[in-house]
C-alpha cells in the first residue's frame, strides 16, 4: 500500500484508455461520477522531502533487482567469453556481437522473428477487434458470448502450446486430418512453413481474448450520444466504423499494439518451446528462443548475453518509434 | 511417490549428513531414482540422500551450473553425454569420482566396468571423472510380424537392409524409422564403423584446435543413402522429435526402428505387436566396421566445494550404486544397461535375458570388440553442435540442401563453436 502514488502514476500512463471499461463490461454502465478521494489524493503534501522517496523505495527496489541489475549483468557479460562454471573470463570487446551479427543463421532467425511478430500482432488485433465489434452489437445473452470469448485468456502459454500441438499433431491432430481432406499434408516439426503456420495460429489464438477484452471495453467507452449522432449522419455501418468508432478506439488500439508486439516477441516462448518439442532442428524459432538455446542449453553465456542486449535494443527502438510516430496520430479524448 | 521419498529422507536426516542429488529424469525413470535413494537411506544411517528432479537433462545441467556459480551446488549432479565436455573441462568444478572413492578408503577397479562405459566420462589417462549411471546404446528394434510377412531376416548390415527394404515396403510397412539422427547416425555411426569423428583423438586429448571431421565420405554416403531411401519409401522421417518417429513403430506401421536400449521398458507397454531387437547395423563395405558403440545416457558428478563428511557420503553412495544388486535393480526397472560386469553376470545367472532377450542387446553391443574410434567423443559446446546437425538434417530431408552442403555447413559452424569453446576453457 505504501507505493500507491507511484503505482497509480505508472499504470496511469498506459491503462487510461481502458480504465473504467472493466466495470462497464459486465453491465455496470451506470457507474457514479469519480469517487472524491481520487481528486483529494492529488493534493497530498508531504511534510518531509524524504517521505515520497521512502514510499517509492519498494517499487524501485523491485525494478532495480529484477530489471536493471540483470540488464547491467547481461551488458557486462556480453563483452566477455566465459566458461560456464565461472572459473575464468576473458574480455573480448565486441567479438560476441560481431560473431552473432555475422552469423547467417542469426539473421535468418531475425527475419523470421520480424515476420512472425508482424503477423501475430496484426491477426490477433484484427480478429480481436472484429469479435469485439460483433459482440458489442449483440443484445441478447451477451454476457455468455463475452465469457466464452474471454476465458481462453486464462490458459497458460505452455498449455495453449500443448493444446495447439495436439491440434497439429502429425498422427492424431484434427486440423492435420482436416487439411489432409483437401490434399494438404501438414507436418509440424518437419516442414519449416508448416511449423511456422502452427506457431502463428496458436499464438494468435492465445492472444485474441486479451485484445477482445480491451477492444470491447474501449467500444463501450464510446458515449452513446456520439454513436447516435453518427447514426443520424451516416447510414453505412462500415463507414461509421472507420470514421467514428475506430478513431475513438485509437488510444486502446495503440496500447494494444505495444502490448501485442511485446507478446509476439517474448511471451510466445512457451508456445514455441512446446511446438518444437525441445529440438528446434530446421523449424523456425524467434530471437528470444535462440537466446535460450545458446544460453541455457548451450551454456554460452557471452554469446547469449550479446543476443539479449541486441534484443533489448530492438525493443527499445521499437517502443520509441511507436510512441514518436504512431502515438502522434492517436487522439485521447 | 516423490513426497513419500522426500518425507522418508527428511525424517532420517536429523542426525545424518545430508547430501543432495540433482537429476534430469522424469516419469517412471524419476520414480526409480527415488526408489534408489530410499534404498540407500535404508541401507545405512550416516548419510541421508535427497534426489531432486530439475526437469530435462539440459535443465539439470543449467541449474547445476547456476547453482555452482552462486555456491549453492548440490553434492551430486547428473550430466548427460553431450554435456560431458562442459563439466569435465571445467577444472575444479568436480572431484573426479575415482579420487573421491579412493579417498574414502574404497578400492576402485576400472576393469569392473564394461568396456563401452569406461572411457566416455574418464580423462585422457582413463581416470573416472564422472560415475557412469544410466547408460544406453542405440539398438535396432524389429517388428517380428512385419519381417515374417515380408519373408526377410533382420539385417546386420546396411547392405542387408537395402536388399530387404523393397520386400518390407511391398508387405505394407515403412521399412525403417529412427529417433535421433545425431546420436544414432552420426556419433554412433563413427563408433560402429570405426571412423574418426574429430581431430585431437576425437577431442579427448585437448580442446585446442579440435576440428570436426564430418565431411568424411563414409558419413556423406550414409546420409545420401538415407535420403534416397526416403525418396524411394524405404525410410520414414518425421522430424527431430523422438516420439513422432517412435510412434510409427509402436503402431505397427514400421518394420525396423532405431531406438535406445533404454526404450525397452516403455516399448513393452506401447508396442501393438511382438517385437525383438538386434544391434545397430553397420556398413559391411567399410573396412574394420562392426565395432562397439559407446555409452549414451548420463553420469553422476561429485561437485567440489563440499565438506569431507559430505564427500564421504557421496563416495558411499557411488559405492552403493555400483554394487551388483543395485545395478541389476536399476537395469531391470528402467531398461538402462547394467554398467558393471558383475551386475550383468548376476542378471544373466538369474535367467533374466532368457525371459527378455531384447534387454540384453544394449549390453552386448557395448561389449563388442572396441576399435580405435569406438570410444565416443569429447567436444565442447556439443549440445549446440547437435542443434546445428538437427537443423541441417531437417533441411536434407526437406530437400533444401544437398548432403554434402549440409555437412560442410555443420563442419564450418561446428568448428567455430569448438574454437569458441577452446577460448572459454583456456
Amino acid at each position: 500500500m505504501t507505493n500507491t502514488p507511484s503505482s497509480s502514476a505508472m499504470s496511469g500512463t498506459l491503462a487510461t484508455p481502458a480504465a473504467g471499461g472493466f466495470s462497464r463490461l459486465f453491465g455496470l454502465r451506470k457507474s457514479p461520477t469519480r469517487p472524491p478521494e481520487d481528486t483529494a489524493a492529488k493534493r497530498v503534501q508531504f511534510n518531509s522531502p524524504l517521505l515520497p522517496y521512502l514510499f517509492l523505495a519498494p517499487q524501485m527496489a523491485i525494478i532495480f533487482i529484477f530489471f536493471y541489475w540483470p540488464s547491467v549483468q547481461a551488458i557486462h557479460s556480453s563483452f566477455y567469453l566465459e566458461d560456464p562454471f565461472g572459473f575464468g573470463s576473458t574480455f573480448v570487446g565486441f567479438a560476441n556481437y560481431t560473431d552473432v551479427l555475422k552469423s547467417g543463421e542469426y539473421l535468418s532467425i531475425a527475419r523470421f522473428t520480424a515476420v512472425f511478430t508482424a503477423l501475430v500482432t496484426f491477426f490477433s488485433l484484427a480478429i480481436g477487434l472484429l469479435l469485439a465489434v460483433t459482440a458489442d452489437g449483440v443484445i441478447k445473452g451477451n454476457a455468455t458470448y463475452k465469457t466464452l470469448l474471454i476465458w481462453v485468456y486464462a490458459i497458460a502459454p505452455p498449455v495453449a502450446g500443448l493444446m495447439g500441438m495436439m491440434m497439429f499433431d502429425q498422427h492424431i491432430g484434427p486440423l492435420v486430418k482436416f487439411a489432409a481432406f483437401f490434399g494438404w499434408d501438414i507436418k509440424v516439426g518437419l516442414y519449416y512453413t508448416d511449423t511456422a503456420l502452427a506457431m502463428i495460429v496458436v499464438s494468435v489464438w492465445k492472444q485474441i481474448p486479451y485484445n477482445f477484452i480491451f477492444f470491447l471495453s474501449g467500444l463501450q467507452g464510446i458515449p452513446v450520444s456520439v454513436r447516435e449522432a453518427a447514426l443520424m449522419d451516416c447510414r453505412s455501418g462500415i463507414r461509421r466504423f472507420w470514421t467514428v468508432t475506430l478513431p475513438l478506439l485509437a488510444p486502446t488500439a495503440f496500447f494494444l499494439l505495444i502490448i501485442n508486439t511485446t507478446y509476439a516477441l517474448f511471451d510466445t516462448f512457451g508456445v514455441i518451446d512446446v511446438m518444437v518439442k525441445d529440438k528446434a532442428a530446421n523449424n523456425p524459432i524467434t530471437l528470444v528462443y535462440k537466446v535460450y538455446m545458446d544460453g541455457f542449453r548451450g551454456n554460452d553465456l557471452g554469446g547469449s548475453s550479446a543476443q539479449s542486449v541486441i534484443l533489448m535494443v530492438i525493443v527499445f527502438v521499437l517502443t520509441i518509434f511507436q510512441f514518436r510516430f504512431i502515438e502522434r496520430r492517436v487522439h485521447y479524448s | 511417490m516423490t513426497g513419500l521419498a522426500l518425507a522418508f529422507s527428511a525424517t532420517s536426516s536429523l542426525a545424518a549428513t545430508n547430501i543432495t542429488w540433482w537429476h534430469g529424469m522424469a516419469g517412471r525413470n524419476g520414480e526409480v531414482i527415488n526408489e534408489v535413494a530410499t534404498k540407500f537411506n535404508a541401507s545405512q544411517t550416516a548419510c541421508a540422500l535427497t534426489p531432486v528432479s530439475k526437469g530435462t537433462y539440459e535443465e539439470a545441467l543449467a541449474s547445476g551450473i547456476a547453482a555452482f556459480r552462486s555456491g549453492e551446488q548440490p553434492n551430486i549432479l547428473q550430466v548427460f553425454d553431450a554435456g560431458a565436455a562442459t563439466i569435465i573441462n571445467a577444472k575444479g568444478a568436480v572431484i573426479p569420482a575415482e579420487d573421491l572413492i579412493t579417498k574414502a578408503g574404497y578400492s576402485f577397479d576400472r576393469n569392473a566396468f564394461i568396456d563401452g562405459v569406461r572411457y566416455f566420462y574418464a580423462d585422457s589417462e582413463g581416470k573416472f571423472v564422472g560415475m557412469p549411471f544410466n547408460s544406453s546404446a542405440p539398438i535396432m528394434y524389429i517388428n517380428d510380424e512385419a519381417l515374417k510377412k515380408a519373408g526377410v531376416e533382420a539385417p546386420k548390415t546396411w547392405e542387408e537392409f537395402e536388399a530387404a527394404a523393397p520386400k518390407l515396403k511391398e508387405a505394407g510397412f515403412i521399412p525403417l524409422v529412427q529417433s535421433q539422427l545425431t546420436w544414432q547416425f552420426t556419433e554412433n555411426f563413427f563408433s560402429r564403423n570405426n571412423i574418426q569423428f574429430a581431430t585431437n583423438n576425437n577431442g579427448y586429448d585437448s580442446v585446442v584446435d579440435t576440428q570436426l571431421k564430418v565431411t568424411d565420405p563414409n558419413l556423406i554416403m550414409m546420409f545420401d543413402k538415407l535420403k534416397s531411401w526416403k525418396d524411394e519409401g524405404y525410410f520414414g522421417f518425421y522430424g527431430a522429435g523422438w516420439n513422432d518417429n517412435q510412434k510409427m513403430f509402436e503402431e505397427n506401421k514400421a518394420a525396423l526402428w532405431i531406438g535406445s536400449s533404454g526404450s525397452f521398458g516403455g516399448l513393452q507397454k506401447t508396442a501393438q505387436m511382438p517385437f525383438s531387437a538386434t544391434f545397430l547395423p553397420y556398413w559391411g563395405s567399410i573396412k574394420g566396421a562392426g565395432t562397439s558403440s559407446f555409452i549414451g545416457g548420463a553420469a553422476l558428478f561429485a561437485m567440489s566445494g563440499k565438506s569431507d563428511e559430505e564427500n564421504k557420503c557421496v563416495a558411499d553412495f557411488f559405492q552403493f550404486l555400483t554394487s551388483p544388486e543395485v545395478q541389476k535393480f536399476y537395469h531391470q526397472a528402467t531398461g538402462y544397461v547394467a554398467i558393471t560386469k558383475a551386475a550383468y553376470e548376476l542378471a544373466k545367472a538369474e535367467g533374466y535375458y532368457k525371459e527378455k532377450p531384447a534387454a540384453e542387446i544394449g549390453i552386448k553391443q557395448l561389449l563388442l570388440p572396441a576399435g580405435e574410434w569406438s570410444k565416443g567423443y569429447r567436444l565442447g559446446f556439443y549440445p549446440q553442435i547437435r542443434e546445428i546437425m538437427e537443423r541441417e538434417y531437417g533441411r536434407i530431408f526437406a530437400g533444401e540442401v544437398s548432403v554434402k552442403e549440409a555437412f560442410e555447413t555443420i563442419e564450418k559452424e561446428g568448428n567455430e563453436l569448438l574454437a569458441r569453446f577452446a577460448k572459454t576453457a583456456g
